[in-house]
């Protein structure tokens, strides 16, 4: 395989959380990413799913140092961001674009969308005149699917699958190879979030962008999506080709979630088996011990599962699980049982052990 | 007779200095008991408004409710502010999207519980603990006894949700409204709710009206549909007729833009041109025709009556053909 544009490499975003009168001691930490490693080849489109809270976006933002990662590096395109300062960190940005859920909130109110795809594009020295400068940003429009005179209207004026095309429009502009949309559909209508999954889609064929979509909708991951990652409490427990993975989920939290999703057929909904999960999500500041999923895991043995942490590990081409009882799991040579559930309180902490 | 009969609800908002706006535009639907009915539609079609309406919560101020509401023998529209909360404490149950909300954050959870079974249902404080511990182990909290005395922001999403859906069963309600429950959580604790509701309208034959935008919801839960466009029903049908063979151009759009876990990956998804925002109003035309691939003329001139058809309601000049 060619060198990937992105590798992500063990890396761990840590919170500190901080008491105390004047905030100034740690108490703990929430481990929001801990430890995660994934490659995005050229050209893909990365689909990366889990419940509220497990670290997605925190990974997101980790990858284009948006916020600091506390461990690992991520290397864009053979270069380790983690070496870039200043100048060279910018320039490399322009590079990795980001696209938000909430296209309001991500927009300024009191910028025309002409002035909002200019302030990039000027950043990065990449307006060229007038001239050249109003081709480009109708060629933008055209693309994105807005008409011209879109250009001197504010963001108000747009319903809310026209602004998350002023966002994409907006990261367009830098000319990125990658693109990070972070729930780039779920604050919109369901007539309209197809609009906005086919115009990604057809983006990505027209300027050959690499994608790594953050979403919480399964369905809607699984359709854009050349493979998947999927998260739990910090960490990747499986990944593998978008069909692989809905055809054959091996990690116990991944069959769960995906029996959870409902779909739109009765004939279906009718005959499914739901793994209905008991009890509540732990709290990413006092993580379990070993497997991160064996307090809520149908399938926990007594052994391993609450001491030892599993790793990611290939179990078929391209299928890696983070399971110790994988292939045991898939042959049937272990059942399902039923879990009690524990108390979980959100914002639990677990006390830092150099906590004064 | 239906338990719930909803009919001709209209409701108008009224500002000074603005047109009177129309949210809820002609209503009309029944529950039975065990029933469980489905309210979908995308933002602003009016689920809430028809459901606030239904159970006399909209502010008192500003709007005008017409048509009618009848829950058995009583027409709930007449009544007034208080013969309806004594209504809400005993018939009638509600479930928000957002449980923070609804919750008293400085109140413990199960002093709000037995406040409901003093108030609604005369039990002395004893009893009243005994019973409140006893539903909240019903609705899956783990450990029940302990959780009584904590608060709110103690609990996480899936638990508070939990904690309203107690003290909604602490008045044993009739009919049940559930305003999308599970919209602000996990699909995992989704899925445990929608169980847990399940359950409830098969072992107390309680009615529920599911308001959701989730059409998988719908699929799995409600038999049957009211699907809401611009305020106005456009198709009802029962859940299979409606997922088999949609009718209305707009149910049958919004199923085809919808990608589905199951279904073969590759192909493009089908949208919906446009958004509410192209809405024109129901007088002297269909509020959907700019987006319609089935508009004809007539769409832009006459409006569409609600009629039956084979076990269905739809209101469009020109529904999507029946295949096979
Ligand atoms: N700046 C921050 N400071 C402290 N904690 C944070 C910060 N940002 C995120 N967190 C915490 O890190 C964890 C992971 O958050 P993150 O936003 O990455 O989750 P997510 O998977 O994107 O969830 P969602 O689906 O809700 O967007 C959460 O517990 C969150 O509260
Ligand atoms: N108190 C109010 N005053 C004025 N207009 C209102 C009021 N409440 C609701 N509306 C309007 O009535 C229409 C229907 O609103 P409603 O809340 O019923 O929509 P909905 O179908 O529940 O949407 P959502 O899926 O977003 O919850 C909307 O256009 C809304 O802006
Ligand atoms: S390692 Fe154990 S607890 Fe974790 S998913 Fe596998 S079986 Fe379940
Ligand atoms: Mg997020
Ligand atoms: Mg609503």
């Amino acid at each position: 395989m060619s060198e990937p544009l992105v590798s992500v490499e063990d890396v761990k975003v840590h919170f500190p959380i901080k008491r105390g009168v004047v905030l100034d001691r740690t108490i703990g930490y929430v481990y929001a990413v801990d430890g995660v490693s994934l490659t995005i080849q050229r050209g893909e489109t990365y689909g990366l799913v889990g419940e509220s809270g497990c670290g997605k976006s925190t990974l997101g933002r980790g990858m284009l140092r948006l916020v600091e990662p506390t461990g690992g590096r991520v290397v864009f395109d053979g270069t380790d961001l983690s070496a870039l300062r200043g100048e060279n960190l910018r320039r490399m940005r322009r590079r990795m674009q980001m696209v938000f859920q909430d296209p309001l909130s991500s927009l300024d109110p009191r910028q025309s969308v002409e002035s909002i795809l200019v302030e990039g594009m000027r950043a990065h020295e990449l307006d060229k005149g007038r001239e050249e400068t109003g081709k480009q940003l109708r060629e933008l429009l055209s693309a994105v699917g807005l008409p011209s005179t879109a250009l001197r209207k504010y963001p108000h004026e747009f319903s809310g699958g026209q602004r998350q095309r002023i966002g994409i429009a907006r990261a367009l502009a830098v000319k990125p190879d990658l693109i990070i949309a972070d729930e780039p559909v779920s604050a919109l209508d369901v007539s309209v979030q197809a609009q906005v999954v086919n115009l990604l889609e057809d983006l990505q064929e027209q300027f050959g962008l690499t994608y790594l979509v953050i979403a919480h909708d399964l369905a809607v991951v699984r359709h854009i999506s050349d493979r998947v990652g999927v998260m739990y409490l910090g960490g990747l427990v499986e990944e593998a080709g978008s069909d692989e993975l809905y055809a054959e989920p091996l990690h116990p939290y991944t069959k769960a979630l995906l029996s959870a999703v409902p779909v739109p057929d009765p004939l279906v909904e009718d005959r499914r088996e739901r793994i209905l999960l008991t009890g509540d999500l732990p709290s990413p500041a006092a993580p379990p011990t070993g497997c991160r999923f064996h307090t809520r895991c149908p399938w926990r043995q007594a052994e391993r599962c609450d001491t030892e942490r599993p790793v990611l590990r290939e179990i078929l081409g391209g299928h890696r699980v983070a399971c110790h009882f994988a292939e045991e799991i898939r042959d049937g040579k272990i059942r399902p049982h039923e879990v009690e559930p524990v108390l979980v309180h959100p914002d639990e902490v677990l006390i830092a052990p150099d906590a004064g | 007779m239906a338990l719930l009969e909803v009919r001709d609800l209209t409701v108008q908002f009224r500002r000074r200095g603005e047109e009177p706006f129309t949210a809820v535009d002609g209503v009309s639907f029944d529950v039975d008991p065990g029933q469980t009915i489905g309210l979908v539609g995308e933002s602003g079609c009016g689920k809430s408004v028809t459901s606030l309406a239904i159970m006399g919560l909209l502010p008192r101020k500003g709007n005008q409710v017409t048509g009618s509401v009848r829950f058995e023998d009583t027409e709930l529209l007449s009544l007034s502010q208080s013969q309806m909360r004594d209504r809400r404490g005993r018939d009638l149950g509600m479930v928000f999207q957002d449980p923070l909300s609804s919750l008293n954050p400085v109140v413990s959870i199960g002093l709000q519980v037995t406040e409901v079974l003093e108030r609604h249902r005369g039990m002395a404080r004893k009893a009243a603990m005994v019973e409140a511990t006893e539903l909240l182990d019903k609705v899956g909290i783990p450990d029940p006894g302990r959780r009584l005395s904590e608060y709110p922001h103690q609990l996480s999403g899936g638990m508070r949700q939990r904690a309203l859906i107690a003290m909604a069963l602490a008045c044993r309600p009739r009919l049940l409204i559930a305003d999308e429950p599970t919209t602000a959580l996990d699909v995992t604790i989704q899925a445990q709710i929608l169980a847990l509701l399940k359950e409830l309208v098969t072992d107390t034959g309680t009615a529920l009206i599911m308001i959701t935008h989730d059409l998988g919801v719908v699929a799995g839960l409600c038999d049957e549909v009211n699907v809401l466009y611009g305020g106005r029903v456009v198709e009802r049908a029962a859940r299979h007729e409606l997922f088999a063979e949609p009718r209305h151009p707009y149910t049958h759009g919004l199923l085809a833009s919808i990608p589905r876990l199951d279904a073969p990956r590759g192909e493009k998804l089908v949208p919906i041109k446009g958004s509410v925002a192209d809405n024109i109003p129901w007088d002297g035309a269909c509020a959907f025709a700019p987006r319609c691939p089935n508009a004809l003329d007539t769409c832009t001139q006459v409006t569409p009556e609600q009629e039956s058809l084979a076990n269905r309601l739809l209101r469009c000049h020109n529904p999507v053909e029946v295949t096979a």
